[in-house]
């Protein structure tokens, strides 16, 4: 479903390589956990998938179903089913949390071909998905993120991603600001969208989060670069004995 | 002043004067009108139009933006417009004449042209001096307009709409609105009409007795080869409360002045206009307020929203008299910029000769806020709308304080056609 080939990517206004030769494959239906210590770039990856143009693709190629994705801007990758759960969701004044999920499920119907949906069909998917999640309907009339917990924050990203069905899901961090409860309920989230035509990448510190989603594939990201491939065992190792082994054992 | 320094009359300046000289039998009015549309004329052709030199009109070189002037007689069609809520009751003017009156309990309609001929108590003539180019060219045209009394204590459930429509050339219009004590009254000022070249100048004398409440809006939407000149002299006495509202959404050359007087202890005023400035549009509105007595308050937000090559200009100025102590003041004037070729220029003015007081003003010119952007653009929201509902979260902050359901329905949707074509 994705393939990232010898990605080089740097930061568009000062030209500093984040990204260096990094080689990513994650099939449909896989859970592949990617770690790294901080500074590594595994945020840095998660914009360039979502098309963040703060950055600048010099070498590489990102496949997604086959196709380059890199000429899509980032409205397109996700009407193509490409999602970010941001690790720090943006607050936006002004702008109605209800409205926003309203355009965004609206704008990605009609470039499905679908219709709009209706007001009342509306409410009810919300209202479905906000009650999975914990969500008062409440805070859903504030604005975007607006004064919204950490942890408030993290579940309506991934509110918004129910509501979406994306195909290709990228959790950059939603674990962290979480109690363990919220944990639960957003990994018993995250899990209710796991099916064989759909991937999910989730970026993490911690092995707990991964105990709950539970990985096909772990891997470790180090100075812009993927060092190290395994199962779910690697996580327990890394958690154990940290990175400087493995980072070592790449350089 | 000295011959020197004169500038040769353009072919505006010259046209008022001769448009003057052929239509000044048909205008209304009795001598002693008759003697101020003179003065009027005469300072116009002795001053010509401002310029940038006069510091009131740095912004807006009335001389280069008015170059040429619409013939006199009307050259276009406009359509009616509906009432902008269901609720309200119509007073037209089409072409600078009464054209409708929809009556209001406990709320007197007179023309204006009525009131000129006969010397109505109230209504007054008195320019701003030599430069002002507004009231002076309204003084030498006016034709007619609404002399509106609310009586005291009336407290009147239906909005007044009034309506300014004109088909082309030129539109000289004065309204007189006094609301009386205690009374309270929303009244829609609108300015619309047909794509072809207009002048329009408007004045408009509003008093508020005291205790009195308004909530006013006006809403310009006049076409875009429109001059519209507007000037609003206010008075506010004893615990007045009136919020003023300005929406402008098209026009060529926009000048918008509010002068009040604020002379009643205890009266606020509540000051927010929405400029969403296009094109090659130019939109200004100058304000100067002056807080003459202890506790008075008032509040001045400005948001606008510039694109395409389009200029816009708010001078506020505001001053607090030596008695006027206790005067709170807030002015803030918030600016999005979206384009490289837009421009907007920025006069806060305080002039504080009392020393109890607290006054503040603050600006900030932005353009769209990227981060914002890629957010609402990574949930598929196209660029376009992503930046309309950047754009509209940013003006709908202040349209949604009017708390009137009907009224903020209507902005937005307007402000939404706005964006559709300009965002
Ligand atoms: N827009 C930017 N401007 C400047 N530096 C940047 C920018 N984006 C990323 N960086 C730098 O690139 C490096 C990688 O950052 P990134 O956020 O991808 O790390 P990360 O692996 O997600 O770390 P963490 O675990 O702390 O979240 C860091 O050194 C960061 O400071
Ligand atoms: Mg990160």
């Amino acid at each position: 479903m994705l393939e990232i080939k010898n990605l080089h990517a740097r930061i568009a206004e000062d030209g500093t390589e984040i990204i260096r030769g990094l080689n990513l494959s994650v099939k449909a239906g896989e859970v592949a956990a990617i770690m790294g210590p901080n500074g590594s770039g595994k945020s840095t990856l998660s914009y360039i998938l979502a098309g963040r143009d703060d950055y600048e693709v010099t070498e590489g190629d990102i496949l997604y179903n086959g196709e380059s994705i890199l000429d899509m801007d980032p409205a397109e990758r996700a009407a193509a089913g490409i999602f970010l759960a941001f690790q720090y969701p943006m607050e936006i004044p002004g702008v109605a949390t209800m409205q926003f999920l309203k355009v965004a499920m609206n704008e990605q119907r009609k470039a499905h071909g679908q219709d709009e949906l209706t007001t009342p069909d509306f409410i009810r998917l919300v209202k479905e998905a906000a009650g999975s999640l914990d969500i008062s309907m409440e805070m859903l009339k504030r604005p975007l993120n607006v004064g919204f917990s950490g942890g408030e924050k993290k579940r309506a990203e991934i509110l918004q991603m129910k509501l979406l069905e994306p195909k290709l899901c990228v959790l950059d961090e939603t674990d962290s600001g979480l109690d363990i409860d919220a944990l639960k309920i957003v990994s018993d989230g995250v899990n209710s969208l796991r099916s064989p035509d759909r991937a999910t990448i989730v970026i993490t510190h911690y092995q707990r989060l991964l105990d709950y989603i539970v990985p096909d594939t772990v891997h470790v990201l180090s100075k812009g670069r993927i060092v190290k491939t395994g199962d779910k065992s690697l996580a327990h190792e890394l958690e154990a004995n940290g990175y400087a082994d493995i980072i070592n054992e790449a350089a | 002043m000295t011959v020197q320094s004169k500038l040769p009359l353009t072919a505006a300046e010259t046209a008022l004067v001769d448009q003057f000289g052929a239509q000044f039998g048909s205008l209304p009015g009795n001598a002693e009108v008759v003697k101020l549309r003179d003065r009027a004329i005469q300072a116009i052709k002795e001053n010509g139009l401002p310029t940038r030199r006069v510091e009131a009109w740095h912004y807006t070189d009335l001389r280069r933006l008015l170059a040429t002037l619409p013939g006199y007689v009307p050259s276009g069609e406009a359509q009616d417009l509906e009432r902008i809520v269901d609720a309200a009751a119509r007073l037209v003017l089409r072409n600078g004449k009464v054209s409708a009156t929809e009556s209001v309990e406990q709320l007197t309609v007179n023309s204006m042209s009525d009131a000129l001929r006969a010397d109505v108590s109230g209504v007054s003539m008195n320019d701003h001096g030599i430069h002002d180019a507004t009231g002076l060219i309204n003084s030498a045209f006016v034709t007619d307009g609404f002399v509106i009394n609310v009586e005291s204590g009336a407290k009147i459930a239906k909005p007044v709409e009034m309506q300014s429509l004109h088909d082309g050339g030129q539109v000289h219009v004065r309204n007189s609105v006094t609301i009386g004590e205690g009374a309270s009254v929303t009244v829609f000022d609108r300015h619309a009409g047909s794509d072809t070249e207009v002048l329009e100048t408007a004045v408009t004398e509003l008093k508020l007795r005291k205790g009195a409440e308004a909530l006013w809006v006006t809403i310009q939407e006049t076409g875009d080869a429109a001059t519209h000149l507007s000037q609003m002299n206010v008075t506010l006495e004893e615990d007045a409360k009136l919020t003023l509202f300005i929406v402008n959404l098209s026009g060529k050359v926009i000048r918008q002045e509010i002068n009040g007087d604020v002379v009643g202890e205890g009266a606020d005023l509540t000051f927010r206009a929405v400029n969403l400035i296009g094109d090659d549009a130019h939109c200004d509105i100058t304000l100067s307020l002056g807080h003459l007595v202890p506790n008075t308050t008032s509040t001045e937000t400005v948001r606008n929203v510039v694109t395409g090559k389009a200029q816009g200009v708010f001078q506020g100025q505001i001053r607090v008299g030596r008695i006027a102590q206790k005067t709170d003041a807030q002015m803030a004037c918030n600016t999005l910029l979206l384009s490289d070729d837009a421009g907007f220029s920025t006069k806060p003015e305080l002039e504080i000769f009392a020393d109890d007081v607290v006054c503040a003003h603050g600006a900030t010119v932005a353009e769209i806020d990227e981060d914002h952007l890629f957010y609402l653009m990574a949930r598929g929201i196209s660029e376009k709308t992503a930046r309309g509902l950047l754009i509209k979260a940013f003006v709908t902050e202040i349209v949604e304080e009017l708390e009137n359901e009907p009224l903020i329905e209507a902005l937005e949707a307007r402000i939404d056609r706005w964006l559709e074509v300009h965002a």
